[in-house]
């Protein structure tokens, strides 16, 4: 058992992405073919990220830092998975519960419970698993009769409420942050807060995005630096969360 | 291959929850609801027949609605299916952007969900078959091989487009012209002994589609079924399904970067 804690639970090497920003927005099949024979297609090669390497163990907690556009977003979609990386290797030894953006998968058409086993089945869960959470998230959700009510007649606070309920219905081995602890009213933030602290608290290994250095101090054991796209420190969370302050000085 | 059917084991849930999500939305908010799925097609086959039966000459025969229904609702599962299976990663996109979900589910649940209609609307076919004095011979068994393969060409066909869609918007523009083309060219309202030497026949023996409408037919008035046919259809389903799987594979890790 001792053993095990010592596996990395995540292990990115060398990893990068490469996006094409085409200069010109080429999806018709005529401008395709003419811009072909005329050899006029450019493509703006940009590394959203590149050599980016890190390795966590069971129950550490990584601050993700940097200013707008330095890639945390990037990264973590690679890491949950929605972004295939164009260069470097990656393991990931535990589940994942991306709480990225809440309610990616939810139809608007739909009412509060259809999306429940929708977005539920999204995240991988089963259908009997999501019968036997069905009270829980929703009374975690506290949307009451509403959940019988169309989505698109929601408001965002009552989707992210949903969305949150439902993915942190499970116990993940790694969880990923990026800025949700902003959720609903502030009596939601403080129950929603709880409920990921407690997850802590369980050793579950926590991948946190934001920009408050505060939150990271007390959240992280330790962090990374990203600016355009490479790490440029890593360390405890407390000498990364330094040098950032006194980079946005 | 066994890795990928232990994929899809895993993801089970989910395939069941998009196609079921496909059939409930489709007739949400009309009165008539699921119902639909067989008026549907029973007020085409009228349209149809009042139309070409006294045209074309066939006001005599009594069970020529029979024989534009059955041609009817293969090609609008064909082309329902692939039209819808061309959007799917476009449709989707706001998914696909945020979370992880294998990205073949959703061209194969819209193929599916509109093949689960398409088996409920088989009932009209029933009555009106058994209405217009059509009563089956063993040979309406056989009718299994033509209906697989007609589900096993749309899925072929519909991986292939869904690639190309990503890629390409216009392809579902095109795609609808292609499916007008096709409409005319697998004897949905006429009968092709008619024309049997001319280029209209040869044209229809290398229609996949309509093998699987000629064989059906012969499913369901008794005649002679055609096994070259069954094959020809076959092949070319698989043939496009190893292509469309190919091409989808290779290329699905950058979907997210064109949509």
């Amino acid at each position: 058992m001792e053993q095990n804690k010592k596996d990395p639970i995540i292990q990115l090497k060398d990893i990068g992405i490469r996006f094409n920003l085409s200069s010109e927005k080429v999806d018709s099949l005529k401008d395709y073919l003419i811009k072909s024979v005329k050899r006029d297609i450019h493509y703006n090669e940009f590394w959203a990220l590149r050599n980016v390497s890190f390795e966590l163990e069971r129950g550490d907690r990584l601050g993700i830092l940097g200013l707008n556009g330095a890639g945390k977003s990037t990264l973590m979609k690679i890491i949950a998975g929605v972004y295939h990386p164009t260069e470097g290797e990656m393991k990931i030894g535990g589940s994942i519960a991306p709480l990225i953006e809440l309610g990616a998968g939810f139809d608007m058409e739909y009412t509060g419970r259809e999306n429940i086993f929708l977005y539920g089945s999204v995240l991988g869960y089963s259908r009997k698993f999501l019968m036997s959470k069905y009270d829980e998230i929703v009374e975690f959700s506290e949307l009451g009769k509403f959940i019988d009510v169309p989505l698109k007649n929601y408001s965002s606070g009552m989707r992210a409420r949903l969305g949150f309920s439902i993915a942190t219905v499970v116990e993940p081995e790694i969880l990923i942050l990026d800025e949700v602890l902003s959720v609903g009213d502030a009596k939601f933030r403080k129950k929603s807060e709880k409920k990921v602290t407690d997850m802590f608290s369980r050793g579950v290994t926590v991948l946190f995005v934001s920009h408050s250095i505060e939150q990271v101090k007390s959240i992280c054991n330790k962090a990374i630096l990203l600016e355009h796209g490479t790490v440029v420190a890593a360390g405890s969370a407390e000498e990364v969360a330094q040098i950032y302050a006194s980079k946005i000085k | 291959m066994g890795k990928l059917f232990a994929h899809i084991h895993r993801y089970r849930f989910l395939l069941g929850e998009l196609v079921k999500k496909g059939i409930k939305l489709k007739y949400r908010r009309s009165y008539l609801g699921l119902f639909w799925t067989m008026l549907e097609p029973l007020l085409n086959m009228i349209v149809l027949s009042v139309v070409f039966g006294p045209l074309l000459g066939y006001s005599n025969d009594k069970t020529f609605p029979v024989y534009i229904l059955a041609g009817r609702l293969l090609y609008t599962l064909f082309s329902q299916g692939t039209k819808e299976a061309t959007r799917s990663i476009r449709v989707n996109a706001a998914m696909i952007k945020k979370v992880y979900v294998p990205k073949y589910l959703y061209p194969l649940s819209y193929i599916l969900y509109n093949y689960i209609l398409f088996l409920i609307s088989l009932v009209v076919l029933v009555v009106v078959s058994l209405i217009l004095g059509i009563f089956p011979t063993w040979q309406v068994l056989l009718s299994v091989i033509p209906l697989i393969n007609v589900f096993l060409l749309t899925l072929g066909v519909g991986m292939i487009l869904s690639t190309i869609g990503v890629y390409f918007r216009d392809m579902e523009y095109l795609w609808n012209v292609a499916l007008t083309l096709l409409f005319y060219c697998s004897a949905v309202f006429y009968k092709v002994e008619k024309y049997a030497d001319s280029m209209v026949a040869w044209v229809m023996k290398l229609n996949p589609l309509f093998s699987c409408i000629d064989n059906f037919r012969s499913c369901i008035f008794g005649t002679e079924f055609n096994w070259y046919y069954t094959l020809y259809c076959f092949a070319f389903s698989v043939i496009c399904i190893v292509i469309g799987a190919l091409a989808f594979y290779k290329k699905q890790d950058e979907f997210v970067l064109h949509i």
